[in-house]
């Protein structure tokens, strides 16, 4: 079947979700040392999705590769999305710089002829840079269709019908193969990777690579000038009662 | 006449209008793209407002009357109805390569997150994400890491494209000025292969979320849908506010998703925000903490979302919100 689907997932290592980034000295960026890493959460999403693509649909899908474009230590992401259940990966080693989205999407689409892809899933933002930007420059660098904020895929054939989320409700898209879509938290609930599966995931493929094996330039184009914390609030009271609450809201005119 | 000065000064140097999409919902110009000329007009040079779809010719007319518009570009076309980021990122390229624009600005809403980036990719350019301050014509705050981070960021691109957090900017006020308005080619072909297929959107009584001056949000305290809507209801009613919710209350189903307020779904700075039930994950406190006033209710005292209230109430949903309700 000519649509088999050969899908791409890029993944992203992110300070972990439920800790609190604390600014560097220097005012540069935030700390990374002794803290926790994991998968961005959304990419945790596109990755279940993919999986869930192959469970649900028997001979859909050919392949699911996924891509990690960033440290040495991202390897960590991709040996996560091998014991979930993809099939191969890559680590485009970059170095510790963050790398701006647009670099990002140019790399991936690299990867997408590399490993001739016909669906790429990516989360919708990662968490540190709260960008929301990769996917839709992917899918404008590669000339494809594009549903961000997905809450629904479905695939016939090769058709593509995505439900997305969008100011106010949803709405529903649909587009010929290929495409890229990225993921909202409604997609799915991602699996958690068994003990066996995490030791087998060992002897998968991680293809490493380097950045300079692209060739793809890296200088940003938006500089960072400053981090900075933002402006803390002033302590607040508790108050014992409705009417002490509602005679505090009039004292300050919030109501 | 300062105007066409600098108009004329254009042919012999670089143009620095901004070109401003302007969204609309229901045949009206949104509130987010309001508060999107008010930080465009803070680049300090004119700025044009694009319109674009079937209702565009209505819509111009609105358009023309935000304060600090000095132009108006319409593109009527049906293609453009439902904002399909493949459709009007040719469109908007070609209007700023044969204009010369130097900013290009949407609202951080929906349709603006698709369509920056793709519109970075055509033109081989790194957009800035939902700033939150104008610094200068090319230095902008954007918050990153849930908000626990504001970066200063500089763009050294020769055609700067940003989005824009409505919250964080008033909106532009709307009258009836006249300003030029005129029609522009739409004869972009995209040879895009998505289509629109359908759209399901919540209607609503209640202030649009993402500007009402008061926000009533609920979390999983409020236990199930029955209970969120029977507490929340009435209160948002007698107050004239939005109603919001926790990212748990959502994937519980209390209400739809489109009510969620935090990193991933709406940002929320109203005069009065009020946290019932919610404990206030970090990446809740993403999407309401600059809230000028902000109200906790909640029976655990160790909830987090007490650390930023400016008043808090340890009490129990049931008994204080209809009490709280009744003596409004």
């Amino acid at each position: 079947m000519s649509s088999k689907l050969r899908i791409l997932v890029p993944i992203k290592r992110v300070i972990d979700f439920a800790i609190k980034p604390r600014i560097n000295k220097a005012g540069t960026g935030v700390e990374t040392k002794g803290v926790k890493f994991s998968m961005n959460p959304f990419c945790d999403i596109a990755l279940e999705e993919s999986l869930r693509l192959r469970e649900n649909n028997k001979d859909l899908v050919d392949h699911i590769h996924a891509v990690s474009i960033g440290p040495t230590k991202a390897q960590d992401v991709l040996r996560t999305a091998l014991a979930k259940g993809a099939d191969s990966t890559t680590l485009v080693d970059v170095g510790d710089d963050e790398v701006e989205p647009l670099a990002v999407a140019k790399i991936l689409k690299k990867m997408v002829e590399k490993q001739n892809s016909n669906l790429v899933i990516l989360g919708k933002q990662a968490i540190d840079d709260d960008a929301n930007q990769t996917g839709q420059i992917l899918s404008g660098l590669l000339d494809w269709p594009q549903a961000t904020n997905a809450s629904k895929v479905q695939v016939e054939g090769d058709s593509v019908t995505v439900t997305r989320e969008i100011d106010g409700g949803s709405g529903t898209l649909r587009a010929k193969l290929p495409m890229v879509i990225t993921t909202d938290l409604r997609l799915n609930e991602p699996r958690y990777a068994s003990l066996p599966n995490i030791m087998k995931a060992k002897k998968k493929p991680l293809e490493k690579l380097k950045a300079s094996d692209f060739d793809v330039d890296l200088t940003k184009r938006v500089e960072t000038l400053k981090v900075e914390e933002p402006p803390a609030r002033q302590a607040g009271v508790r108050v014992e009662s409705v009417d002490e609450l509602i005679s505090k809201l009039k004292e300050i005119k919030a109501l | 006449m300062k105007y066409i000065q600098k108009r004329l000064f254009s042919l012999t140097r670089r143009c620095l209008d901004s070109l401003v999409f302007v969204e609309t919902a229901s045949g009206k110009v949104t509130s987010g793209s309001l508060s999107t000329i008010t930080a465009a007009a803070q680049l300090g040079e004119p700025v044009t407002a694009l319109v674009a779809g079937s209702e565009g010719e209505g819509v111009s007319k609105q358009a023309a009357g935000i304060e600090g518009v000095s132009n108006v570009l319409v593109a009527k076309d049906a293609k453009f109805d439902h904002y399909l980021a493949e459709e009007l990122s040719p469109l908007i390229k070609s209007v700023i390569e044969s204009r010369n624009f130097s900013h290009f600005v949407t609202p951080s809403s929906a349709v603006g997150k698709s369509l920056l980036p793709r519109l970075g990719a055509i033109m081989d350019l790194q957009p800035v994400s939902e700033i939150i301050k104008v610094e200068a014509k090319d230095t902008f705050v954007r918050p990153i890491y849930a908000g626990n981070a504001l970066a200063t960021v500089k763009s050294n691109e020769k055609t700067i494209l940003f989005s824009v957090r409505p919250s964080a900017f008033a909106p532009a006020a709307t009258g009836s000025a006249e300003v030029p308005i005129e029609e522009i080619s739409a004869d972009t072909d995209s040879q895009s292969r998505t289509e629109f297929v359908s759209e399901d959107l919540v209607t609503s009584e209640r202030p649009d979320l993402g500007s009402a001056k008061i926000v009533v949000a609920g979390g999983r305290g409020l236990k199930d849908k029955e209970t969120f809507d029977k507490l929340l209801e009435p209160l948002a009613t007698k107050l004239n506010a939005a109603v919001g919710a926790s990212r748990a209350a959502v994937d519980a189903g209390y209400c739809d998703n489109s009510l969620q307020i935090g990193q991933t779904g709406k940002v929320v700075a109203p005069d009065l925000y009020i946290g019932i039930g919610i404990s206030g994950a970090i990446q809740h406190l993403a999407g309401m903490k600059d809230s000028k006033t902000i109200v906790a209710i909640n029976k655990d005292p160790e909830a987090p979302l007490f650390n930023v209230a400016d008043i808090g109430l340890v009490a129990d949903l049931n008994e204080s919100l209809a009490e709280l309700t009744e003596k409004l």
